[in-house]
C-alpha cells in the first residue's frame, strides 16, 4: 500500500517503528574517511529520518548490519563455551536498490554454499529491508548494466520528499505504523536509477585463459593491497577466525571471526612458507573473476552489483569499471 | 538450527609418536568419515587448524599432526591425558568405491600420508578387494618417516617403495623423490589402474607429470588439494579455487576436474 506523509507523520512513524524494530541507516561519520579530513558515510542506528543520509551514497555498504566486522562466536572459560545472546529486536536496514541485490548474495554464500551460517541466519531473520529511492544515480554505479536498477522485493520504501515523505509498503507487519501515524493512501512507485553514467559491458567469453592475461599485472602494480575494495563491497564476504584471551584472566578468551579480503598479505599462507596468490597482480585478478565469472560458474548470475563503491574507495584510484570494460574489449580484439 | 562453529570435546586415547615433529593423535568420535575428510581442531586461546582424518577406527579417529606454528605447538606441548576441541568431518574425502577391484598405486609425499592412510591400511587389510596395490612414500630423510609400525604390516601385503630425499652414506634403500619410481611401475592392465596423489602442490605437480607419461589418462588420477581454510563450511572463502570451494567440493578431485582448478 502506498502512503503521503506530512514531515510531522514521517517524525512520528520513525518514532513508533523505533520503539519496535533498530533502524539502520547510513549516517554521516565526521573526518572518518579513507582519504585524510574527509567524512564518511556509514551505517549506524537512527530514530528519526534527518538522521539519515539520503542524497548520497553510502561509502561503506549495509553488509555490516548482517555480517559484523568483528563477531564473537563464543565466549569459552576452562571447559565451557557460551555463545552470546543473538539481536534482541528485529531491525530495519536502509539500502539502495543495487544493495538489495546484494543482499541475494549475501544470502547464498551464509545461507546456503554447504552449510547455513547460525550467526548470519538469526540476525537475517529479524531483518527487513527498507528501500531508498536513486532519482539522482550516483555517480560511480553502474546497477543498470548489471541490472541491479530496480528492485522489488523490499519489505518498505521510504522518500522524504520536503514538507512530505512517502512511501510504499509490501510488508503486512508494518501496515499499521502508517495507519497510527495518520498517513494517508497515495500511489506511490520507488525512484529507480533509469540510467548510469558509468556504463559496463560484462565479458562475456571469460575462460580459464582470462587468468593469463597481461592486464592483471598491469593493476597489480598500481594496487597497494589494502583491501579496501573488499571492506566496502556488500558482496565480499570472507572472514579470518582468530581467538583471544583477556589479560585478567587468561583462562576465559573469546573465538571471532574478523573481516577479511583477499587483497591483503596472508590471505593464502599455509605451513611450510607457502602462499597460493603472492602477487597483487594475481590476487586483482582474484578478484576481478570472482565478481563477474567465477561466482556466476557456480550459482547461476554475477556477484558484482555495480554499486561502484570499490572505485570511490581505492587510494590508488584503480577504476575496476574500467577494468572490465577493457576486458570486453580485449576479447573482441 | 547446528551451530558448526561449536566444537565438541574429545578425548585422546592415545598419541603414537612418529618424530619430534609428528605425532598421530587417536581421539574419541562415534560417527561417520572417511579417509581424507578433515577436522577442524582447536585449543581455546590458540585458535583452529584443519587436520586429515588420517585413520578411522571403532569409536576412534586419528589425526596425524605437523608441529609448525602457534595451534600445532600448543596441541604438542600440553595434550597430555587432556582432550581437544574437535568440529567435523568436512570435505569429501576419498570414495573406496573408485579403487576396489583396480591396481592402485598411492604416491605421498611427507605428511601426504596422512589423508591416504586410512585407504592404503584399508586395501591392505582387504587385499581381495582390489587387483593390486603399490605405495610410493617419500621422506626428507630418515628421521622424517612416519606410521613406522603400519609400514611394516603394509610391506608384507602391499609393493612398497620408501623413498628418502637425503640419506646417509651406506643406506640401501631407496633414495630420491618419488617421482623417480613412477616410470618403473608394471600394470597388468593399464587401463584398470589407478593413482592417488597428496603432497605438497610442486610434489603433486611433478608426479602427475610423471604418471601421464605412462599414457595413464587423467581420469585414473586423485588428487588431494591442500589450501588455506579458517571456517571448513564455504563460508570463509580463504580456500576458494575459481568456482570451487575446497572445503566443501574437496580436498579430494579427480585431476579431469582438478588440473582446471586455479589459485
Ligand atoms: C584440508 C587440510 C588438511 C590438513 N591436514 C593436515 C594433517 O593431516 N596434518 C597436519 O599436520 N597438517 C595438516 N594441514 C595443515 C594444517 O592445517 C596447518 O599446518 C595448521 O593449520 C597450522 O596451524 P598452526 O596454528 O600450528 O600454525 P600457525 O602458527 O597458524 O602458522 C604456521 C603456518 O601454517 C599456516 N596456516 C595457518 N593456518 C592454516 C590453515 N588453516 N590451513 C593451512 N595452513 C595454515 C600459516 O600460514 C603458517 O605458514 C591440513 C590443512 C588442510 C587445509
Ligand atoms: S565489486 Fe565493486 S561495484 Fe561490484 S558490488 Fe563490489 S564494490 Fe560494488
Ligand atoms: S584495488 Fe585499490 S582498494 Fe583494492 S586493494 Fe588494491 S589499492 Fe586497495
Ligand atoms: S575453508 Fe572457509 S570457505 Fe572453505
Amino acid at each position: 500500500m502506498g502512503y503521503q506523509l506530512t514531515k510531522t507523520q514521517m517524525d512520528e512513524l520513525f518514532r513508533e517503528l523505533s520503539e519496535t524494530y533498530d533502524l539502520y541507516a547510513p549516517v554521516l561519520m565526521k573526518g572518518e574517511g579513507c582519504f585524510s579530513e574527509t567524512d564518511v558515510v556509514r551505517y549506524g542506528k537512527v530514530t528519526s529520518p534527518d538522521e539519515i543520509v539520503w542524497d548520497r551514497k553510502s561509502d561503506y555498504s549495509y553488509k555490516e548490519t548482517l555480517l559484523p566486522i568483528n563477531e564473537t562466536l563464543f565466549y569459552f572459560t576452562e571447559d565451557t563455551a557460551s555463545v552470546p545472546q543473538g539481536p534482541k529486536r528485529d531491525r530495519l536496514v536502509f539500502l539502495r536498490s543495487c544493495d538489495l541485490y546484494g543482499v541475494k548474495r549475501l544470502d547464498e554464500i551464509y545461507l546456503k554454499n554447504g552449510f547455513s551460517d547460525y550467526y548470519y541466519a538469526r540476525i537475517r531473520e529479524r531483518t527487513k529491508f527498507v528501500l531508498m529511492g536513486c532519482g539522482t544515480p550516483c555517480k560511480s554505479g553502474f546497477c543498470v548494466s548489471m541490472g541491479t536498477n530496480r528492485a522489488e522485493n523490499y519489505d518498505l520504501y521510504i522518500k522524504p520528499d520536503g514538507e512530505l515523505g512517502y512511501a510504499d509498503c509490501r510488508c503486512g507487519e508494518l501496515e499499521e505504523y502508517f495507519r497510527k501515524a495518520g498517513a494517508v493512501e497515495a500511489r506511490v512507485v520507488p525512484d529507480y536509477a533509469e540510467e548510469n553514467r558509468e556504463q559496463v559491458t560484462l565479458p562475456k567469453k571469460l575462460s580459464n585463459e582470462s587468468f593469463t592475461r597481461e592486464i592483471w599485472n598491469e593493476y597489480g602494480a598500481r594496487c597497494i593491497g589494502c583491501g579496501r575494495c573488499n571492506f566496502v563491497c556488500p558482496t565480499c564476504t570472507c572472514f579470518t577466525m582468530q581467538d583471544v584471551f583477556y589479560r585478567d584472566n587468561e583462562k576465559a578468551g573469546e573465538r571471532r571471526r574478523v573481516w577479511a579480503s583477499c587483497q591483503v598479505d596472508g590471505y593464502t599462507d599455509i605451513a611450510g612458507g607457502i602462499s597460493f596468490r603472492k602477487t597483487q597482480g594475481e590476487r586483482f585478478r582474484f578478484k576481478v573473476m570472482h565478481k563477474i565469472y567465477d561466482y556466476e560458474k557456480r550459482f547461476g548470475y554475477p556477484m558484482c552489483v555495480g554499486c561502484g563503491r570499490c572505485d570511490d574507495v581505492c587510494p590508488e584510484y584503480i577504476s575496476y569499471s574500467n577494468c572490465i570494460n577493457r576486458l570486453a574489449k580485449e576479447e573482441e580484439e | 538450527m547446528k551451530n558448526e562453529y561449536i566444537p565438541q570435546a574429545s578425548k585422546i586415547r592415545e598419541v603414537i609418536r612418529h618424530t619430534d615433529l609428528e605425532y598421530t593423535f587417536r581421539m574419541t568420535y562415534e560417527g561417520d568419515v572417511k579417509p581424507g575428510q578433515f577436522f577442524e581442531i582447536s585449543l581455546p586461546k590458540y585458535g583452529e587448524a584443519p587436520i586429515s582424518v588420517s585413520g578411522v577406527g571403532a569409536g576412534t579417529v586419528d589425526f596425524t599432526i605437523r608441529r609448525v606454528g602457534k595451534v600445532t605447538n600448543e596441541i604438542f606441548e600440553n595434550y597430555v591425558g587432556d582432550s581437544l576441541l574437535i568440529r567435523g568431518p568436512y570435505g569429501n574425502g576419498f570414495d573406496l568405491e573408485h579403487f576396489k577391484g583396480r591396481e592402485i598405486v598411492v604416491v605421498a609425499g611427507g605428511t601426504g600420508l596422512s589423508p591416504v592412510r586410512g585407504v592404503v591400511d584399508y586395501f591392505a587389510r582387504h587385499m581381495q578387494e582390489c587387483d593390486s596395490c603399490t605405495l610410493i612414500a617419500g621422506f626428507k630423510t630418515l628421521g622424517d618417516v612416519l606410521f613406522k609400525e603400519d609400514f611394516a604390516l603394509w610391506k608384507e601385503k602391499l609393493q612398497v617403495i620408501q623413498t628418502v630425499d637425503n640419506a646417509p652414506e651406506g643406506y640401501e634403500g631407496p633414495v630420491g623423490m618419488v617421482t623417480r619410481y613412477i616410470p618403473d611401475l608394471k600394470f597388468k592392465n593399464p587401463e584398470n589402474a589407478v593413482f592417488i596423489c597428496v603432497g605438497p602442490p610442486v610434489m603433486i605437480k611433478f608426479t602427475v607429470q610423471e604418471i601421464l607419461k605412462l599414457g595413464m589418462k587423467e581420469e585414473q588420477i586423485w588428487i588431494s588439494n591442500e589450501r588455506k581454510m579458517c571456517c571448513g563450511l564455504g563460508k570463509c572463502g580463504h580456500c576458494r579455487m575459481g568456482s570451487t570451494y575446497i572445503c566443501l567440493d574437496g580436498p579430494v578431485f579427480n585431476y579431469v576436474e582438478g588440473k582446471n582448478l586455479i589459485d
